[in-house]
């Protein structure tokens, strides 16, 4: 134990972290311990070499990844090959018939997979609300609304030059360097998008979107924005158990971020449509994309929608479904390096808990 | 001379592992020594290694000194390309054909020295940490080469505190200690 303090000590002395007292005293340490002082020595060496074998690994990646980009867009010659050597010749070939194996392959399991979604049931459009938020509430029809409705008319009027969001739902972090998730109805048609929590306001653009799924990645490209460290939670890959106790984070009223607690009621969604689940929560308008989080600290579902006329029957698309949009977005090199963290940090938290730890990574989606 | 203060931003970028200037160089030059090792019995995977480890010789090069090379960076590259690519034929056993510079040439020798060195510090760094296995690999490669906290690398890692995970690291660290320095010792007491 003694020892893991020493070094820690030694370390801290080295990078410059200490503060002056301290540094005296290890100092003064340093010329009275021999042990101490040859450890110092011998240390710097070792992280010295180190971060130059670190860096030397992060430009091998650099070069490596240079090399398969300009590849890609033909701006060096590398796959033509000049040389002579029949050998290479036919390997070249070879390849050619192996990618064409390939694509028919890939066709193959598109057209299955098509067969597959069209013979999944879809919802019928009337009979689910999908949730995503009226800003402004213009279509509550009441007479206190139609006032509020003319106020908003005149601050549109008012606020030429800055941007009106108009309708909104929710989303989360799954990236720590800036991807959002939310539902694809919640961003259709949207010139401008903008996330806000209490961390601040920032400007997003949309970088994949999967109608089929109601999936919607986001990128945060705003230069105020700092990335974050990691994400607290995981996004879970395999099917949830009934009754598993869940709860929700999004923001159905216009400012704050608003929690609700539940359970799963059914392993599908509406008329057993696979793709989602049915939860026992309240949801409301702007809770589209909204992450359903388990004990474990989980994402298993993205909130979508409710049943029209009945409290209580809401939907989720299944977790697993963001990994699979996740690989069609990595197709796209520029994005190959987005990352779900595949441990939660909260697992096992009590929600209170999970909530505070989580409440920084949901943000309102705004869109014009 | 116009060339050489263009090409000064380019290094600085180099030096940084800046992508675009590592880009904007690989672009420039990677052609050249493509055919240079296609039209001298080697193929383009060759060259792809060949340039790549040009390249870093060109990094420690930078970093080491002030941006500044007595040549123009083509001319550097192709330098260091060819002599690694003859040294390359001679350690394969193949036929070194005489190689006709359509491009003037600068002696790199002691570069490729002290890269050769360097380079089989890495490797033997790289086995090292290889060899201990996991977790303590990524531990160690978290904590020391992507400069995480150790609250962070306790919550990915799945310790319970960050003390475990330091006590973890820590013993992680002396194999890995022992093993360098094992190494280390060797290479400069042999000479």
């Amino acid at each position: 134990m003694g020892d893991i303090k020493v070094l820690e000590a030694v370390e801290r002395y080295i990078r410059g972290e200490m503060n002056p007292d301290e540094r005296l005293h290890f100092e003064n340490l340093r010329k009275t311990n021999a042990e101490i002082d040859q450890l110092v020595v011998e240390h710097t060496l070792f992280l010295q070499q180190m971060n130059r074998f670190g860096e030397w690994q992060k430009f091998r990646g650099t070069l490596h990844e240079v090399h398969t980009d300009l590849a890609e867009q033909g701006k060096i010659n590398s796959a033509r090959l000049t040389g002579k050597a029949k050998v290479v010749y036919l390997w070249k070939r070879y390849k050619r018939v192996a990618a064409i194996a390939a694509s028919i392959a890939g066709i193959t399991t598109l057209t299955m997979s098509a067969l597959v979604w069209s013979i999944t049931p879809q919802a019928p459009a009337s009979e689910i609300e999908k949730l995503k938020g009226e800003i402004y509430s213009i279509k509550t029809k009441t007479s206190q609304t139609d006032k509020e409705l003319s106020k908003v008319k005149n601050s549109i009027n008012n606020a030429d030059n800055t941007i009106i969001y108009k309708t909104g739902g929710t989303g989360f972090i799954i990236d720590a360097k800036g991807y959002l998730v939310t539902n694809a109805h919640v961003v259709e048609g949207a010139h401008n998008i903008a996330i806000q929590n209490n961390k601040g306001e920032f400007t997003a653009r949309v970088v994949y979107i999967d109608q089929l799924r109601d999936i919607a990645i986001l990128k945060i490209e705003d230069e105020n924005f700092k990335p974050f460290t990691s994400v607290p939670y995981a996004i879970s890959k395999t099917e949830s158990k009934l009754a598993e106790p869940i709860f929700t984070l999004g923001f159905p009223r216009n400012d704050v971020v608003v929690y609700g607690q539940g359970y799963l009621s059914a392993k599908t969604g509406f008329n057993g449509d696979t793709l989602s689940c049915q939860l026992e929560l309240a949801a409301n308008r702007g809770n589209s994309g909204s992450p359903i989080l388990n004990k474990k600290g989980e994402v298993i579902g993205i909130l979508n929608g409710r049943l029209k006329n009945a409290e209580g029957f809401t939907y989720a698309i299944q977790g697993k479904h963001i990994y699979k949009v996740l690989d069609e977005l990595k197709k796209d090199t520029s994005y190959q390096k987005v990352k779900i963290s595949a441990r939660s940090s909260i697992a096992g938290l009590e929600f209170q808990q999970q909530v505070e730890k989580v409440e920084d990574y949901v943000f309102m989606v705004k869109v014009n | 001379m116009k060339q050489e203060i263009n090409e000064k931003p380019l290094l600085k970028g180099l030096a940084i592992n800046d992508k675009k200037a590592v880009e904007t160089i690989y672009r420039e030059n990677y052609n050249m020594v493509q055919s240079l090792i296609i039209n001298n019995n080697g193929s383009a995977d060759d060259a792809k290694d060949i340039f790549q480890e040009a390249m870093i010789v060109l990094y420690e090069k930078v970093r080491s000194g002030t941006f500044e090379l007595n040549c123009q960076i083509k001319t550097y590259l192709y330098s260091v390309s060819k002599r690694l690519w003859l040294k390359r034929l001679q350690q394969l056993n193949r036929y070194a054909p005489p190689i006709e510079d359509p491009e003037s040439t600068v002696s790199v020798d002691e570069e490729i020295e002290d890269h050769e060195k360097r380079d089989a510090e890495f490797e033997m760094m790289n086995k090292a940490i290889s060899s201990l296995g996991e977790p303590c690999k990524s531990l160690l490669e978290a904590y020391y080469l992507q400069k995480q906290n150790m609250q962070v690398i306790a919550a990915n890692f799945g310790y319970t505190n960050a003390d475990n995970a330091k006590n973890q690291k820590y013993k992680c660290l002396m194999r890995l200690k022992k093993i360098f320095f094992a190494h280390y010792k060797n290479e400069n007491g042999d000479g």
